[in-house]
């Protein structure tokens, strides 16, 4: 499933020349809509030319409705995409300040790129400034880093913030793009004097293309934990069978106790079985909360692994596929669970007592009082232990670690 | 192209410059472009991330201690990491040449300065020197510019990205009155 990791799947050059053909057909067509004339982009802003509305706005939609309607097909996996984290306040005040820069300097970065290409003199100027307000940035950052990393909320997007489908929310942009499309058109012809009657007639039937496009996304809706699932079933259930992603006690101490990467354990069990006793560190979530959690974890720096626990492999495996099906990378589960772990390392300080029968995925030990982490078996020492084959593989993140502005 | 409204101004010289696109024209290729670029490399557009990093280069040949103190610089190009070897480096090369080749069939390169009639060439150089740093640094702040931010973010539905756009074109209109000396 696109996306792609450019430079991992294809290799360091050809990924860069795929980056570089991107940024010539981006330039080409910036260029083409006129984006290199200063006064194009200016006239925005005195209601007689609203090109750089159109063009942005047409784009966004566009694009939009692709990743959306791609994704709800299965082909395109949203969790992966690099969304911009929302840092608000920062991110409102660079806007601020690169609108005052927009009305004096007549660019943006990007088109002033176009300009100075095409040889325009004031382009050239304008990217000497963005040059040197860069490097006034790098110079003054660490003196107010506070702020440059407050009021942060991560992967954010419209839908968690308005708590809509993604859908409605695409059609909801793209009617709305419309009718800034019509405001501006109207603008155009009181404020700019434009005819309207030589606009292209195509145009409404791109309109009424783009709602009926965002309308059959919204339609569709986008996959659930479970398409999602469904999507990589056969793969993933192969790994299961092999037990390839089932890690043994031994292993998971030798994580425990490695320094360089982050282990996340997730303990899966009810909260009184967690009470009971669980591994130091380990994270109480229930299943029912786990496809919520897990866009946090998509957020863990890398490298990362994530440990499902349960009493014994159940309730784990079920976490594992749901963990699976939103992308998380590098997800494991502990082999035999908790009960193997305490066969494996109960003694006598443990003071509990295993039952002689137990049902599937129940604790099968008693415990005389809620240990939680304080026993010695939570936290085993890193003690000469057995040879183990290492099922853990580090993989690379699948989709991009970092956006467009590094 | 195509869907280019024909509006044939002037004598038809071989010099004289093509008209621009139509502007929904050049959105929906835009917009296939940045959706490609989703697509195929989970990213999507961008600009003053390269010239960041050209800058960065520049700073780390000039003063690589100075780099190196400097949290913000040192995670791009402290000790031995080159701040070139990224693939925004490379979208931001295929922009300037990719605008060059537009320019080029277009007939629109040339020596010019582009301005408002009631100011003359040096207040306009100064005026895009002065621009240019605002936005430069803004950009920064902001983690992106009109491309990686507002466009990018805008496609995938990040809130950060909708604010951020809302306040540039704010902060625009908001001084665009003052300013119109520039430019009418």
């Amino acid at each position: 499933m696109a996306p792609f990791n450019p430079v991992h799947d294809f290799g360091k050059w050809p990924a860069y020349g795929l980056y570089f053909v991107i940024g010539l057909a981006f330039g080409f067509i910036l260029e083409s809509a006129g984006f290199g004339n200063s006064r194009k982009l200016a006239a925005q802003f005195y209601f007689t030319e609203l090109t750089v509305l159109k063009v942005m706005f047409g784009a966004i939609i566009v694009a939009m409705v692709g990743i959306f309607g791609t994704s709800a097909l299965g082909w395109l996996d949203y969790n992966v995409i690099w969304v911009n984290p929302t840092y608000l306040w920062p991110g409102i005040l660079g806007g601020l300040i690169m609108g005052v820069g927009f009305i004096l300097g007549g660019f943006c970065p990007g088109t002033s790129l176009v300009a100075m290409a095409t040889a325009k003199v004031d382009g050239i100027f304008f990217v000497l400034g963005v040059l040197f307000g860069i490097f006034l940035f790098g110079e003054t950052v660490d003196h107010y880093a506070v702020f440059f990393n407050s009021s942060y909320y991560g992967r954010f997007t419209l839908m968690d913030l308005l708590g809509l489908p993604a859908g409605w929310i695409v059609l909801g942009v793209v009617v709305m793009a419309l009718g800034m499309f019509w405001g501006a058109e109207q603008s155009e012809r009181v404020v700019g004097g434009r005819d309207l009657a030589r606009e292209p007639r195509w145009r409404y039937g791109a309109a009424m293309a783009m709602v009926l496009l965002a309308s059959l996304v919204m339609i569709q809706g986008q996959p659930t934990t479970e398409d999602r699932w469904n999507f990589i079933a056969a793969e993933k259930d192969a790994l299961l069978e092999q037990r390839s992603v089932q890690i043994e006690p031994v292993e998971l101490i030798s994580l425990m106790h490695d320094k360089t990467l982050r282990l996340t354990l997730l303990d899966v069990r009810s909260e009184a079985d967690y009470n009971q006793f669980h591994l130091r560190d380990a994270i109480h979530v229930p299943l029912s909360e786990l496809v919520e959690y897990s866009k946090q974890l998509q957020l863990v720096a890398q490298p990362a692994v994530f440990v499902v626990i349960g009493n014994d492999e159940v309730a784990a495996t079920e976490a594992w596929r749901f963990l699976q099906a939103e992308t998380v990378p590098n997800v494991y589960l502990l082999s035999g669970g908790i009960n193997g772990w305490l066969d494996r390392l109960a003694d006598e300080s443990l003071g509990a007592m295993k039952k002689t029968t137990h049902e599937t995925d129940e604790l099968a030990y008693l415990f005389p009082v809620a240990f939680g982490d304080r026993l010695g078996p939570s936290h085993p020492s890193l003690a000469p232990q057995t040879e183990f084959e290492p099922k853990v593989k580090l993989q690379r993140k699948k989709g991009p670690t970092g956006g467009g502005c590094g | 192209m195509q869907a280019t409204p024909a509006v044939s101004t002037g004598e038809k010289t071989i010099h004289s410059p093509k008209p621009y696109w139509h502007p929904y024209w050049a959105g929906l290729w835009l917009g296939i472009v940045l959706f490609l670029s989703f697509f195929v490399t989970g990213n999507g557009l961008g600009a003053s991330g390269g010239l960041n990093r050209l800058l960065v280069f520049v700073e780390d040949r000039a003063a690589p201690e100075h780099v190196d103190r400097t949290p913000y610089l040192l995670k791009m190009a402290g000790g031995d990491v080159n701040p070139l070897d990224d693939w925004i480096v490379f979208v931001t090369v295929g922009v300037v040449i990719g605008g060059f080749v537009s320019g080029w069939f277009g007939n629109r390169i040339r020596w010019e300065t582009v301005k408002g009639p009631q100011i003359n060439n040096p207040t306009r150089w100064a005026m895009a020197f002065v621009g240019g740093t605002l936005m430069g640094y803004g950009a920064r702040l902001a983690r992106g510019c009109t491309s990686g931010q507002a466009l990018s973010g805008g496609a995938v539905l990040s809130v950060g990205s909708w604010a951020f756009m809302f306040a540039v074109f704010g902060g625009a209109y908001a001084l665009a009155f003052f300013a119109r000396k520039l430019w009418n």
